[in-house]
């Protein structure tokens, strides 16, 4: 890694952070680095301090650490919080509009308004004067992101393109002018310009689904999953499918339910007080084997808990909720591209077995921006598993939705097929569907539905070995914290520490013998979880008897950087 | 032809003399006079006495949760336009349990009949005051008598702009029928709110206090649009209780909206496996 710049935007909400960032990170993008962004933000939609961080390298980034470089900042806030965080780089402000508290070498007066004012006519045009200093500053030339603001503004005319570009030149002549040397950071652009995606994990998700044949999302709106519902509500026309907000999260699941026994692929999306509503919901989705895609994006609770920020609080809660005893399956991506891939297999996990399929995210990994190579679209298969017309015109006896099968699948039929009625109950049924209350109906049905669990956990794929496979030291995570562990590797491998990372996408059902197998070779396992009790650490302990080591945990609503796990390591004498 | 004998004839848990059994009989009449055969049907329906009647006809049928008996029938519409969709509920399963729902799938408006089993009274848990049990009715649970005021669900309704709102009577199999028959036929959101004798637990509203109440609307002036009017006549209640249709506001149905269903049902629409670079292609 030659480059590794870290990028700060910080300034309240309503001050264009998100709009800047996103033209700076795809700018850059452009330019060829590889592009790593976070977003830190209140539940407000005007004031409070959020920040916006862009991490380039000219190596694959998937995490963010804490050493920044070059600060923009929009209010006091900025430097109050984040000049600590500094060892040497750059403060832009523009010290004419905001009261500069501290002193400090790195702070840089920039008079973005004046200039907007002058070269753009109005102040708005002062997010772009940033975006030109900034680019000044990292000793790039301006094309990139010249052709980033036409593309963000063309629907707005010539004219406030041809103003913002030229905004974007005076910040950037201003720092030519007037920072000592004309430029800071010498960062060589890439060579190589490949085709790469920028893409966070809510359109990940979004675009998995779309590709895997959605047909239906019904949702409630809540931060952090949010992103997800209106990703695929702006391609829904186009790709056949409907979106529909629902009066609550109870009828969401509920009208998926409806949708999906009718035919539809059909998915919810929501956090984890959405999915409490759920619940009885999910618990009817086991019953009626009613396949379904549960996009469940974490943020801290209990209740209300942090709204913005970041946790995996909800495994337990996952793999536990409704009542009663019912299969049920959870993946959790570690980064936008296993999104999209284990989104689209969700659905076909749920239509093979006729069960609830959750795909696990949360805040850190709904709303960063990664750096990716193109998905293959041609890698994803739509198996929907349904009885033919031809089929069920041939049958010879009357169709059964939950005939018993040696394994536990019975052939699923749609409402409106000739020659089938389809009948699905809450209340324990019969082969028929029809409510039955007989003891050896109730052990044969539950049987039926449990062993579908056994099959599935065959299919089920193992962890990931990332880093020498037969080091001493083994990080074992979940989820999102997969880039943070996967660069702390990096770094103690290039020291000659023996470690590696087992990272877990297929968490239930766990395929067991595959994980005891891959974590027998480790001397000493560290569970690393975003979350105060290691739920993860207690389902390797249930479900394979693993024997943890010691966890890291993290809980204040903030992921992991690579710091706070090395620092951690080293405090528990791992390292 | 489709008959009576299309839709079977299954053995009930229901009490012998209970309202629902004239329910059941309408429904099936309707839907033979309307020359639906079972594959086209489909119902969905909560927890409750009345939420049991799917099973008790040849049907497609989605027996539910407690109140939850209509967003599965409007994601089953959505994704099957061609299904005649009913929803079978009761006055706690449907104004109780399943308030929000209701109001919000008649502001919804899916192409679904609502048939509302209407006790005032709960059944299944033997006996405790429902969302229109009478203020004064005394219950094991209520044992002052009601407080609360009750819920009237076709008032309600027209306050929601409901497109289709009438009352029949479990007692009066043919009107009843007929109004099944109408509501089906009508396209949107069509509430058929049923008067129905619990004749194990509500001593109050019998088949006799309610046969001596209601009365067939007949009025050949009675402008069905009018909404103010129909307000109004949804508040008599009391020595007189009209039936039949209280209310129609003609008007796009939640189905209409959605131009994808133009070309068929969602569920048969292929997946766009081209258009899925395109988006690729904007992350890039």
């Amino acid at each position: 890694m030659n480059i590794d710049l870290n990028i700060k935007l910080g300034g309240a909400a309503g001050q264009g952070l998100q709009t800047t960032g996103m033209a700076l990170a795809k700018t850059l993008k452009k330019s060829g680095f590889h592009v790593f962004t976070t977003q830190y933000y209140l539940s407000r939609v005007r004031g409070g301090h959020n920040t916006f961080q862009i991490r380039i390298s000219d190596s694959p980034v998937f995490a963010m650490t804490e050493d920044v470089d070059l600060l923009l900042a929009l209010d006091s806030e900025s430097i109050e919080q984040h000049l600590s965080e500094m060892s040497d780089g750059v403060v832009i402000v523009d010290t004419d509009e905001i009261e500069v508290r501290k002193t400090a070498d790195s702070i840089f007066h920039v008079p973005m308004l004046k200039i907007a004012k002058d070269v753009g006519g109005d102040k708005i045009y002062s997010n772009s004067v940033s975006l030109g200093a900034i680019m000044g500053l990292l000793c790039l030339g301006l094309s990139d992101l010249e052709s980033i603001l036409r593309e963000a503004f063309n629907k707005k005319g010539e004219e406030i393109v041809q103003k913002n570009i030229d905004s974007a030149n005076a910040g950037y002549d201003y720092v030519k002018d007037n920072y000592p040397g004309g430029c800071k950071f010498a960062v060589n652009e890439p060579g190589e310009k490949e085709n790469k995606m920028l893409i966070n994990g809510n359109e990940a998700i979004g675009l998995g689904a779309l590709a895997g044949g959605l047909q239906f999302l019904s949702a409630y709106p809540m931060t952090p999953s949010t992103g997800v519902m209106t990703y695929v509500a702006a391609h829904a026309d186009k790709f056949n499918a409907v979106v529909e907000q629902a009066e609550d999260e109870i009828a969401a699941l509920n009208m998926v339910l409806g949708a999906s026994f009718a035919g539809a692929r059909s998915m919810v999306t929501t956090s984890g007080g959405g999915f409490s509503l759920m619940t009885e919901a999910l618990g009817l989705a086991g019953i009626t084997e009613t396949p379904a895609v549960i996009i469940l994006c974490q943020r801290p609770g209990p209740a209300t808990g942090l709204p913005t920020m970041t946790e995996q609080g909800d495994l337990q809660f996952a793999l536990n909720a409704a009542q009663g005893e019912f299969p049920r399956c959870i993946l959790a991506p570690g980064t936008p591209e296993e999104c999209f891939y284990l989104t689209a297999e969700a659905f076909n996990i749920a239509d093979k077995y006729h069960i609830p399929v959750f795909v696990m995210s949360d805040q850190y990994l709904a709303d960063s921006l990664f750096t990716l190579p193109r998905f293959d679209a041609s890698k994803i298969t739509i198996d929907r598993h349904l009885l033919s017309d031809q089929e069920l015109r041939t049958k010879k006896e009357e169709y059964k939705r939950y005939k018993l099968t040696p394994m536990g699948i019975s052939p699923r039929a749609l409402p409106g097929q000739e020659g089938a009625l389809v009948v699905a109950d809450s209340d324990e049924h019969d082969e028929f569907g029809h409510i039955n209350e007989d003891q050896d109906n109730r052990i044969n049905m539950n049987d039926k539905r449990m062993q579908k669990l056994e099959m599935l956990r065959d299919e089920m794929q193992a962890a990931k070995v990332y880093g020498n496979p037969h080091a001493s030291v083994t990080l074992a995570g979940w989820g999102s914290t997969y880039g943070p562990l996967a660069e702390v590797v990096d770094i103690l491998s290039d020291k000659g520490r023996s470690v590696n990372l087992v990272h877990f996408t297929h968490i239930h059902p766990l395929p067991v013998e595959a994980t005891k197998k891959l974590l027998s070779r480790s001397k000493k396992i560290i569970c690393v979880e975003n979350n105060s009790t290691g739920q993860f650490a207690r389902h390797l302990k249930l479900e394979a008897d693993i024997k943890i080591a010691d966890n890291v945990l993290r809980y204040d609503g903030k992921p992991f950087s690579p710091e706070f796990i090395l620092a951690a390591l080293k405090e528990k004498e791992v390292i | 032809m489709v008959s009576m004998e299309d839709y079977g004839d299954f053995e009930t848990a229901w009490c012998p003399g209970c309202g629902n059994f004239g329910i059941l009989k309408a429904i099936k009449q309707a839907l033979v006079n309307l020359g639906r055969s079972p594959h086209e049907v489909f119902i969905a329906s909560g927890i409750g006495q009345s939420s049991k009647l799917p099973h008790y006809l040849k049907c497609n049928a989605f027996n539910g949760l407690h109140g939850r008996s209509l967003p599965p029938a409007t994601g089953a519409k959505v994704v099957n336009h061609e299904l005649t969709v009913i929803a079978v509920t009761g006055d706690g399963d449907c104004y109780g349990e399943g308030g929000n729902h209701f109001l919000h799938t008649v502001r919804r408006n899916p192409d679904i009949t609502m048939i509302v089993h209407d006790n005032q009274i709960y059944g299944l848990t033997k006996g405790q005051a429902s969302p229109t049990s009478e203020v004064g009715m005394k219950t094991k649970v209520q044992t002052h008598g009601v407080f609360n005021m009750p819920l009237n669900p076709l008032s309600l309704a027209i306050s929601l702009d409901c497109s289709f709102v009438s009352r029949g009577y479990a007692g009066k199999i043919p009107h009843l029928t007929k109004l099944i028959e109408k509501a089906i036929e009508h396209k949107g959101l069509s509430l058929v709110d049923v008067l129905q004798p619990c004749v194990s637990f509500n001593k109050l509203n019998t088949f006799k206090w309610y046969s001596e109440r209601v009365y067939e609307m007949d009025d050949p002036g009675y402008e069905l649009d009018d909404r103010i009017n129909a307000f109004e006549k949804s508040m008599e209640w009391g020595d007189r209780i009209p039936l039949g249709v209280f209310y129609v506001n003609e008007k796009p149905s939640f189905e209409d909206n959605l131009d994808v269903l133009s070309s068929g049902p969602l569920y048969k629409n292929p997946a766009e496996k081209e258009l899925i670079n395109e988006l690729i292609d904007g992350f890039i």
